[in-house]
């Protein structure tokens, strides 16, 4: 492990070094792009979201239910997993108890370790959301006991439920609204598509690592 | 480490250059992230406040540094973290050694960190009998080849589509030779995905580190920093000093500056905060994060106040894509870790003039790169002081190995041509031999290179000064 002397040393190099060499440099202004209307917001969202090859279904209410239904018949995901506790998960098995449905519902409640295996061939997953910005359009994400880190990351297809009313217009405004310096979680993350890379000859190729398809309710 | 030979810069610049591939490649490449850049930054008045924003927050950072990274530190360790220190790269790499040793760890799974290019850490672990595994898709594609990246942020950009494939085809056992990039994609998916799923340790780099929260954040579109820093048990983090940040308030406006100068985008897929280890209850996500904060030469940098604008940066990339130099000849003709402008007036600062000095001659000081730096670093100033700082005599200067330019032949003419401009008698006999004698200058050293793409200077009969005694000066 590192030497306490190399603290040391480079520490003390640092304040002899730091402050009083340079000439005053003032603070700097605060960066807060122009505030958007609601409306405005949501459709900024929407386009922007689409742009990267993300799929934005508007829909009112608990309408999201049948409307992932649907979709998981039509494009046959074999597997959905998803977190207990959580107002989606209640949603979720409600509706699967009240009508059989091909894809299989897989809660996550074990830890990584003994979940790792399955969750890498698992075909789909669904998470709640704390939002969405605007200006850049991208969802923000804090991970829970219930839906752990991974539930947006290994599944091929990540499904996340949006709700319109907590769309702010850019990550300043998220940053301030939300707290997010007292009361982030250990992980806390900005997605804006699905996983992506053009690492070759700079074409936009999708799903490299992570999700190929990012699939999203906006709720209204 | 060895002393280049003289010129090495010059014969592997020559290469490249000769090289139509690579050309048609870097044009193409480099053009093309310059247009994206412009169309998230089109309006100049935002993008100048911007840039203002981002730059006063860095150097306001450089002035209170230490205070930051104790500050840093303690917010680390309150959320769980283990913060080690690392005065040079070789102890960065012994730390990050003996984590993966206190777990019987033998593989590691890297996202994208120019810090652990700037560490050889990948030779090292070879060196100990780890398997260090570069997942990012273009660092992928260059470890199949065993090369160094060749651009910060896009590193296989001077190979096309059918040289990834050949190496595909080479270096991946079972592999058929393909051009079709979806193909490729799905076989890299492959084998990276069954490497998170296995691996012992991940391993990534940090955009930014906030001392008020302890928040490591890092900025990605693969997905694969995001993989390393979760699936693993254990995750190590490599920081660059300079990466601390006071606020959370001032991530946005550097996120917007990185993300729209490196590849022109409004946002990236992902941005990870990473703010401690898993913990109780938790389901997922590493058991232990380490965070090492390298030195290496760093603090020594901060004692000037020119120089240590170049602690300033965030690795963006774009004075590369915008250098009339590094867009012709590509990145691995600097034979450093970083390329390019920013390479130029920060690998000789990391490895002494003596050694890496030559790169600072390899800029025709166009200001391209100071126009477009997301935190307005003045490079072309940079460089040319370290110009100065080459020909210093030893002890007069403050980067290491400066003075390595000196030489009696240059200090001769430098003189000569002092006395010719304070002497009257001497100018007159300079002007004169120059009338009659630069006409034969024989075509040899110095002369005849520069001569070799330009014309030989005539000098006329009669010196400038002459003519305006004769004549006067025409106020037209």
């Amino acid at each position: 492990m590192s030497r306490p002397s190399a603290r040391t040393q480079i520490l003390s190099r640092l304040y002899k070094n730091a402050g009083a060499i340079a000439p005053y440099t003032p603070e700097a202004a605060h960066w807060s792009p122009p505030a958007l209307s609601p409306a405005k917001r949501i459709n900024r969202f929407v386009e922007l979201m689409e742009a990267v090859r993300s799929e934005v279904y508007r829909v009112k209410g608990n309408a999201w239910v049948d409307a992932l239904r649907k979709l998981l018949q039509t494009r046959e995901l074999a597997t959905l997993a998803y977190g207990k506790k959580t107002w989606c998960g209640d949603l979720l098995e409600k509706s699967w108890a009240a009508k059989p449905h091909p894809t299989n519902l897989i809660p996550w409640t074990q830890d990584i370790e003994e979940f790792r295996d399955e969750l890498f061939g698992i075909s789909a997953g669904i998470t709640t959301t704390m939002g969405g910005i605007a200006e850049a359009a991208a969802m923000i994400l804090w991970p829970t006991p219930e839906e752990p880190r991974l539930l947006s990351l290994v599944p091929p297809v990540h499904i996340a439920l949006v709700k319109a009313s907590e769309i702010y217009t850019s990550f300043p405004e998220a940053l301030k609204k939300l707290d997010w310096a007292k009361k982030a979680p250990t992980n806390s993350l900005l997605i804006s598509g699905p996983s992506k890379t053009a690492d070759i000859e700079l074409i936009l190729q999708f799903g490299v690592h992570g999700p190929t398809d990012l699939i999203v309710f906006l709720i209204e | 480490m060895d002393k280049p030979k003289k010129a090495t810069f010059a014969r592997a610049a020559a290469r490249a250059l000769a090289d139509t591939q690579l050309r048609d490649n870097l044009r193409f490449a480099t053009q093309s992230l310059r247009q994206k850049r412009l169309a998230v930054f089109d309006d100049p008045e935002a993008t100048e406040a911007l840039r203002e924003i981002g730059s006063r927050i860095k150097a306001r950072g450089l002035t209170r540094l230490p205070r930051l990274l104790e500050q840093l530190e303690a917010r680390c360790q309150k959320n769980g973290i283990m913060v080690h220190w690392a005065e040079t790269t070789e102890e960065a790499n012994r730390i990050v050694l003996s984590i993966m040793e206190a777990h019987g760890a033998r593989k590691v799974v890297k996202g994208k960190s120019m810090v652990s290019e700037e560490m050889h850490f990948n030779a090292f672990m070879k060196d100990h009998g780890k398997e260090a595994l570069e997942t990012d898709l273009g660092e992928f594609i260059i470890q199949l080849n065993n090369e160094p990246p060749s651009h910060i942020i896009v590193p296989a950009i001077h190979k096309n589509r059918k040289q990834i494939g050949k190496i595909f085809a080479d270096k991946i056992p079972g592999t058929d030779y393909t051009e079709d990039t979806d193909i490729l994609l799905a076989t890299a998916r492959r084998i990276l995905r069954e490497h998170y799923r296995t691996a012992d340790i991940g391993l990534s780099g940090v955009n930014f580190a906030v001392a008020e929260t302890g928040t490591l954040c890092l900025v990605e579109n693969e997905g694969n920093g995001r993989m390393c820093t979760t699936v693993p048990p254990v995750h190590v983090a490599l920081m660059g000093l300079e990466k601390v940040v006071e606020t959370l308030d001032e991530v946005p406006p550097l996120y917007r500056l990185l993300c729209g100068s490196a590849t022109g985008q409004r946002i990236t897929t992902y941005f990870n905060m990473i703010k401690g280890p898993r913990q109780k209850g938790e389901k997922d996500g590493p058991k232990e994060v380490h965070l090492v904060i390298l030195d290496n030469g760093r603090s020594r940098m901060l004692a000037d106040p020119q120089l240590r604008q170049v602690l300033q940066c965030i690795r963006c990339g774009t004075c590369l894509n915008h250098c009339p130099v590094y867009t012709r000849i590509g990145g691995h003709a600097y034979n450093s870790t970083y390329p390019g402008p920013i390479g130029e007036i920060l690998m000789p600062q990391l490895e002494g003039l003596d050694t890496k000095g030559e790169l600072v001659f390899a800029s025709s000081l166009c200001n391209a790169c100071s126009e477009v730096c997301p935190v307005k670093i003045p490079i072309p100033e940079l460089i040319r002081r370290m110009r100065n700082e080459s020909y210093l005599k030893r002890g007069k200067g403050v980067i290491p190995g400066h003075g390595f330019k000196r030489n009696a032949v240059e200090r001769v003419v430098w003189k000569g041509w002092r006395y010719s401009q304070t002497i009257p008698m001497l100018n007159w006999a300079m002007l004169k031999t120059l009338a009659i004698a630069g006409r034969i200058l024989p075509n040899v050293g110095p002369l005849k290179a520069w001569t070799r793409v330009r014309t030989k200077p005539v000098f006329a009969k009669e010196s400038l000064k002459q003519l305006t005694r004769q004549e006067g000066i025409r106020h037209e």
